[in-house]
């Protein structure tokens, strides 16, 4: 359970990382926090011959919020992202997806942007990614290119990423007024892997009927799954609207794998579940009042 | 592979070590370090055995390298220790409730909940379960641990009061 011998680089500068990263190529690795690629070194599964860290660039240790759009530096813990105010006012799914990654130790060193970088399909932040239609900034000694989400993630631990790239911000828009999100997962305990996890976006008319709903899902499939709900739901009024009819359209377009952790048809059972109960919650915040369920539903 | 040199305050002590870059921190602490308080239990970050505060926050020592923290001021479970060389109100808190029973789990609960009662002081039994849902114990079935939580917040807010300044 020791990482494999590499080669350390620490830029102390963003030019300076894509130079290094430019020249170790397809041999090297990005260390942002760690948190996922340690152990992937720990057990040998994977074995970089160069380690680029960036825990340097304090540069892009930032979160950003405005009334469009928060943009996530590459440097930013989910610490720092979970916390943000001004982050949270104006997207308020950035901070329910950020509080069920893993554990609050895990949160003070893994990044918001590595954990999009890593791809992993069971991972909060892609979703919340491909549910906003967000979108990657990245960097190289070539120049900058932006991906969208439905892009950047190709397969489980699979980007868009190409050696020599860093990915230096993630960028989330923030959804029109009238707006409401909700991210709720299942899990064996609180902190571990979702067996399914779903976040839902919901934005309502002037009359708060359902004008347009969309989810995606993570743990069921090789990447965030997005569905659109709004056929199911369009036009109803925010508390009467038929969740379950969306959980239904939702869990006919999701191919789930079982694993030993559940059975593909007890985790689409689940994104029925959940697209319900998110669903009711989002339309709740976007008219602006309190979650029906959620004195119910502490805790997972 | 060349060696790095790291400099790290260990304990409020400044330490230096010269280590390949593959050293995790957990094993610079041992075995560069000689501080063996830290234990190393599944060695990629799920059981928190390894937990050591890197400038004051709790992460896993098996998941960061001693080279990436080069210049971070590190609290192992020794650094947990009251002023006068005894127990911390934590530790204390342990040995009130008999939240350990084989003991190798209870560095990481240690420096978990002493960065966790500084932040939250006041914790209810739930919260006080949350904050240690981090971190694995094989032996007490947690109760004890809980209790242990809450035990030393009661300590600590005692210290407070006494003025004694372990808070």
């Amino acid at each position: 359970m020791k990482p494999p011998a590499f080669t350390y680089h620490r830029p102390q500068t963003l030019p300076e990382a894509l130079d290094v990263l430019a020249q170790v190529g397809s041999d090297g690795k990005v260390l942002a926090g760690g948190q996922s690629l340690v152990p992937l070194l720990n057990m040998r599964l994977a074995a970089p011959a160069h380690l680029v860290d960036v825990n340097r660039l304090t540069e892009l240790a930032y979160v950003r919020a405005t009334q469009e759009v928060v943009r996530v530096g590459a440097l930013a813990r989910h610490a720092d992202t979970e916390r943000d105010a001004a982050a949270y006012r104006v997207l308020p799914l950035l901070r329910q997806a950020t509080a069920q990654v893993a554990h609050p130790t895990i949160r003070n060193r893994g990044t918001t942007v590595g954990s999009i970088a890593h791809a992993d399909p069971a991972g909060e932040l892609p979703g919340v990614l491909a549910l906003l239609d967000g979108g990657v900034e990245v960097a190289s000694a070539a120049g900058r290119r932006t991906v969208g989400a439905a892009e950047f993630f190709v397969g489980p631990l699979e980007s868009a990423l190409r050696p020599g790239e860093l990915a230096v911000e993630a960028v989330f828009p923030v959804p029109p007024a009238g707006s409401g999100t909700a991210w709720l997962e299942v899990s064996r305990r609180h902190g571990d892997y979702a067996l399914c996890g779903a976040g839902v976006l919901v934005t309502l008319d002037e009359d708060r009927r359902v004008a347009a709903a969309r989810a995606a899902y993570i743990s069921v499939g090789a990447t965030p799954v997005r569905v659109e709900l709004t056929e199911a739901v369009a036009g109803q009024a925010y508390d009467a609207a038929d969740w379950a009819a969306a959980g239904a359209l939702a869990r006919a377009a999701v191919e789930p794998d079982d694993d030993i952790h559940a059975t593909a048809a007890y985790r689409r059972h689940l994104v029925g579940v959940l697209t319900a109960r998110a669903g009711r919650a989002a339309a709740a915040a976007a008219a602006g009042v309190a979650d029906p369920d959620s004195a119910g539903e502490g805790g997972e | 592979m060349t060696d790095h040199d790291v400099r790290l305050t260990v304990n409020g002590v400044p330490r230096t070590a010269r280590v390949p870059a593959r050293r995790l921190l957990s094993d610079c602490l041992r075995h560069d370090l000689g501080l063996t308080g830290t234990h190393v239990g599944c060695e990629h970050g799920v059981c928190g055995a390894c937990t050591v505060l890197v400038d004051g926050l709790p992460m896993r020592s098996c998941l960061l390298f001693a080279v990436s923290v080069d210049g971070a001021e590190v609290t192992t479970v020794e650094g947990c220790r009251a002023p006068d060389g005894g127990l911390g109100p934590v530790q204390q808190a342990f040995q009130d409730c008999h939240g350990l029973q084989c003991g190798f789990c209870t560095p990481g609960f240690v420096t978990t909940i002493t960065a966790y009662l500084r932040d939250n002081p006041d914790p209810t039994r739930e919260q006080a379960r949350e904050a240690v849902g981090g971190n694995l114990c094989r032996c007490t079935g947690y109760q004890n641990i809980v209790a242990s939580v809450l035990r030393a917040a009661e300590l600590t807010g005692g210290a407070q009061l006494t003025g004694d300044g372990r808070s």
